[in-house]
Protein backbone atom coordinates (compact mmCIF):
# COMPACT_ATOMS: atom_id res chain seq x y z
CA UNK A 1 0.00 0.00 0.00
CA UNK A 2 1.55 3.35 -1.35
CA UNK A 3 1.39 6.37 1.01
CA UNK A 4 -0.37 8.07 -1.62
CA UNK A 5 -3.59 5.49 -1.72
CA UNK A 6 -3.62 5.45 1.98
CA UNK A 7 -3.91 9.44 2.31
CA UNK A 8 -6.86 8.81 -0.68
CA UNK A 9 -8.81 6.53 2.37
CA UNK A 10 -8.06 8.35 5.17
CA UNK A 11 -9.60 11.33 3.46
CA UNK A 12 -12.62 9.54 2.59
CA UNK A 13 -12.83 7.91 6.31
CA UNK A 14 -12.58 11.59 7.20
CA UNK A 15 -15.52 12.73 5.44
CA UNK A 16 -17.72 9.92 6.23
CA UNK A 17 -16.25 10.75 10.30
CA UNK A 18 -17.02 14.59 9.67
CA UNK A 19 -20.40 14.25 8.27
CA UNK A 20 -21.36 12.16 11.10
CA UNK A 21 -20.02 14.26 13.53
CA UNK A 22 -22.06 17.44 11.44
CA UNK A 23 -25.39 15.10 12.26
CA UNK A 24 -24.83 14.81 15.91
CA UNK A 25 -24.46 18.79 15.71
CA UNK A 26 -27.34 19.26 13.93
CA UNK A 27 -29.16 17.32 16.07
CA UNK A 28 -28.53 18.85 18.95
CA UNK A 29 -29.57 22.40 17.42
CA UNK A 30 -32.75 20.82 17.13
CA UNK A 31 -33.41 19.28 20.33
CA UNK A 32 -31.36 21.78 22.55
CA UNK A 33 -33.91 22.24 25.21
CA UNK A 34 -32.65 26.42 25.49
CA UNK A 35 -31.00 28.98 23.38
CA UNK A 36 -27.48 28.71 24.83
CA UNK A 37 -27.06 25.25 23.36
CA UNK A 38 -28.24 25.74 19.97
CA UNK A 39 -25.58 28.51 20.06
CA UNK A 40 -23.15 26.74 21.25
CA UNK A 41 -23.81 23.73 18.73
CA UNK A 42 -23.84 26.58 15.72
CA UNK A 43 -20.45 26.59 17.43
CA UNK A 44 -19.10 23.84 17.16
CA UNK A 45 -21.12 23.51 13.68
CA UNK A 46 -18.32 26.01 12.20
CA UNK A 47 -15.34 23.97 14.03
CA UNK A 48 -16.66 20.84 11.89
CA UNK A 49 -16.62 22.73 8.88
CA UNK A 50 -13.61 24.17 9.19
CA UNK A 51 -12.30 21.04 9.14
CA UNK A 52 -14.13 19.80 6.01
CA UNK A 53 -12.59 22.48 4.62
CA UNK A 54 -9.35 21.78 5.44
CA UNK A 55 -10.21 17.68 4.31
CA UNK A 56 -11.75 18.94 0.92
CA UNK A 57 -8.77 21.22 0.16
CA UNK A 58 -6.25 18.38 0.47
CA UNK A 59 -8.17 16.02 -1.74
CA UNK A 60 -8.70 18.93 -4.49
CA UNK A 61 -5.83 20.40 -4.60
CA UNK A 62 -7.09 23.93 -4.20
CA UNK A 63 -5.17 26.96 -3.17
CA UNK A 64 -8.60 28.60 -2.02
CA UNK A 65 -9.74 26.66 0.47
CA UNK A 66 -7.35 27.78 3.35
CA UNK A 67 -8.87 31.41 2.94
CA UNK A 68 -12.21 30.11 3.03
CA UNK A 69 -11.39 28.19 6.24
CA UNK A 70 -9.92 32.00 7.72
CA UNK A 71 -13.35 33.57 6.86
CA UNK A 72 -15.53 30.72 8.36
CA UNK A 73 -13.49 30.94 11.78
CA UNK A 74 -14.23 34.64 11.83
CA UNK A 75 -17.80 34.18 11.12
CA UNK A 76 -18.55 31.80 13.38
CA UNK A 77 -16.60 33.70 16.42
CA UNK A 78 -18.78 37.14 15.20
CA UNK A 79 -21.70 34.85 15.56
CA UNK A 80 -21.25 33.39 18.77
CA UNK A 81 -20.17 36.53 20.40
CA UNK A 82 -23.32 38.10 18.84
CA UNK A 83 -25.61 35.46 20.18
CA UNK A 84 -24.03 36.02 23.70
CA UNK A 85 -25.06 39.59 23.32
CA UNK A 86 -28.38 39.00 22.85
CA UNK A 87 -28.61 36.46 24.78
CA UNK A 88 -28.19 38.72 27.87
CA UNK A 89 -29.98 41.88 26.78
CA UNK A 90 -32.70 39.68 26.32
CA UNK A 91 -32.62 38.69 29.87
CA UNK A 92 -32.00 42.24 31.54
CA UNK A 93 -35.26 43.45 29.41
CA UNK A 94 -36.92 40.19 31.01
CA UNK A 95 -35.77 40.94 34.93
CA UNK A 96 -36.96 45.25 33.87
CA UNK A 97 -40.32 43.76 32.79
CA UNK A 98 -41.02 42.01 36.04
CA UNK A 99 -39.33 45.20 38.21
CA UNK B 1 10.93 9.99 -0.23
CA UNK B 2 9.67 13.23 0.55
CA UNK B 3 5.89 13.10 -1.04
CA UNK B 4 5.23 10.23 0.86
CA UNK B 5 6.16 11.41 4.38
CA UNK B 6 4.46 14.02 3.43
CA UNK B 7 1.60 11.92 2.62
CA UNK B 8 1.38 9.73 5.51
CA UNK B 9 1.52 12.58 7.61
CA UNK B 10 -1.16 13.91 6.49
CA UNK B 11 -3.26 11.18 6.25
CA UNK B 12 -2.55 10.68 10.29
CA UNK B 13 -3.29 13.95 11.48
CA UNK B 14 -6.45 13.57 9.34
CA UNK B 15 -7.93 11.03 10.67
CA UNK B 16 -6.56 11.84 14.46
CA UNK B 17 -8.52 15.57 13.30
CA UNK B 18 -11.86 13.68 12.46
CA UNK B 19 -11.69 11.65 15.81
CA UNK B 20 -11.69 14.42 18.13
CA UNK B 21 -14.35 16.17 15.90
CA UNK B 22 -16.52 13.01 16.38
CA UNK B 23 -15.57 12.84 19.77
CA UNK B 24 -16.67 16.52 20.60
CA UNK B 25 -20.37 15.67 18.73
CA UNK B 26 -20.89 12.69 20.89
CA UNK B 27 -20.07 14.55 24.01
CA UNK B 28 -22.38 17.41 22.29
CA UNK B 29 -25.34 14.68 22.25
CA UNK B 30 -23.96 12.58 25.83
CA UNK B 31 -23.84 15.15 27.97
CA UNK B 32 -26.24 15.96 30.70
CA UNK B 33 -26.18 20.49 30.83
CA UNK B 34 -24.78 23.30 29.03
CA UNK B 35 -21.51 24.06 30.92
CA UNK B 36 -20.40 20.00 30.29
CA UNK B 37 -21.50 20.03 26.77
CA UNK B 38 -18.96 23.71 26.17
CA UNK B 39 -16.12 21.56 28.11
CA UNK B 40 -16.62 18.93 25.01
CA UNK B 41 -16.92 21.24 21.98
CA UNK B 42 -14.75 23.76 23.31
CA UNK B 43 -11.73 21.68 23.64
CA UNK B 44 -11.80 18.94 21.84
CA UNK B 45 -13.84 20.79 18.93
CA UNK B 46 -11.07 23.34 18.56
CA UNK B 47 -8.28 20.51 19.05
CA UNK B 48 -10.03 18.30 15.51
CA UNK B 49 -10.61 21.26 13.43
CA UNK B 50 -6.67 22.57 13.96
CA UNK B 51 -5.19 19.14 13.27
CA UNK B 52 -6.71 19.02 10.13
CA UNK B 53 -6.18 22.76 9.27
CA UNK B 54 -2.21 21.43 10.09
CA UNK B 55 -2.21 18.35 8.06
CA UNK B 56 -3.36 20.86 5.39
CA UNK B 57 -0.10 23.12 6.04
CA UNK B 58 1.95 19.88 6.14
CA UNK B 59 0.65 18.09 2.87
CA UNK B 60 0.75 21.36 0.62
CA UNK B 61 3.84 22.46 -0.98
CA UNK B 62 3.77 25.86 -1.72
CA UNK B 63 4.92 28.03 1.85
CA UNK B 64 1.68 30.60 0.93
CA UNK B 65 -1.16 27.86 1.98
CA UNK B 66 0.97 26.37 4.51
CA UNK B 67 1.61 29.93 6.62
CA UNK B 68 -1.99 30.97 5.64
CA UNK B 69 -3.32 27.70 7.35
CA UNK B 70 -1.12 28.12 10.13
CA UNK B 71 -2.33 31.07 11.02
CA UNK B 72 -5.91 30.04 10.62
CA UNK B 73 -4.87 27.60 13.67
CA UNK B 74 -3.81 30.50 15.42
CA UNK B 75 -6.58 32.52 15.11
CA UNK B 76 -9.21 29.66 15.85
CA UNK B 77 -7.22 28.73 18.77
CA UNK B 78 -7.20 32.69 20.02
CA UNK B 79 -10.82 32.75 19.75
CA UNK B 80 -12.32 29.56 20.50
CA UNK B 81 -12.07 30.04 24.25
CA UNK B 82 -13.12 33.59 24.00
CA UNK B 83 -16.25 32.78 22.71
CA UNK B 84 -17.04 30.10 25.25
CA UNK B 85 -16.19 31.86 27.80
CA UNK B 86 -18.17 34.26 26.75
CA UNK B 87 -20.84 32.19 26.20
CA UNK B 88 -20.98 30.56 29.32
CA UNK B 89 -20.46 33.36 31.75
CA UNK B 90 -23.56 35.20 29.72
CA UNK B 91 -25.72 31.59 30.22
CA UNK B 92 -24.55 31.30 34.34
CA UNK B 93 -25.69 35.66 34.46
CA UNK B 94 -29.00 34.69 32.72
CA UNK B 95 -29.40 32.08 35.21
CA UNK B 96 -29.31 28.87 33.51
CA UNK B 97 -28.55 26.63 36.40
CA UNK B 98 -26.35 24.07 36.30
CA UNK B 99 -26.66 20.18 36.06
CA UNK B 100 -27.79 18.37 39.50
CA UNK B 101 -24.51 16.25 39.60
CA UNK B 102 -22.69 19.33 39.80
CA UNK B 103 -20.16 20.16 42.70
CA UNK B 104 -19.18 23.15 42.83
CA UNK B 105 -20.52 27.08 41.41
CA UNK B 106 -17.53 29.40 42.40
CA UNK B 107 -20.00 32.50 40.54
CA UNK B 108 -22.57 31.70 42.93
CA UNK B 109 -20.37 31.16 45.41
CA UNK B 110 -18.79 34.72 45.02
CA UNK B 111 -22.83 36.03 45.22
CA UNK B 112 -22.32 36.87 41.11
CA UNK B 113 -25.40 34.63 40.30
CA UNK B 114 -28.68 36.50 38.36
CA UNK B 115 -26.56 40.11 38.23
CA UNK B 116 -26.18 41.23 34.64
CA UNK B 117 -23.79 44.26 35.07
CA UNK B 118 -21.47 43.01 37.05
CA UNK B 119 -20.13 41.02 33.96
CA UNK B 120 -18.84 45.12 32.70
CA UNK B 121 -20.74 43.88 29.18
CA UNK B 122 -23.74 46.07 29.40
CA UNK B 123 -25.25 47.46 26.36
Amino acid sequence: MTAAIFLDWSLNIALGVLSLSLLLAVARVVIGPTLPDRVLALDMLAAVAIGFIAVLGIRTGHALYADIAIALGLVGFLATVAFARFILQRHTIEEEKVE
Amino acid sequence: MIDALQNIFAAILILVGSGFALTASIGLIRLPDLYTRMHAASKAGTLGSCVMLIALAVYSDELSITTRALGGVVFFLLTAPVSSHLLAKTAHASGLSLWGGSVVDDYAARGQSNTADRLNVGP
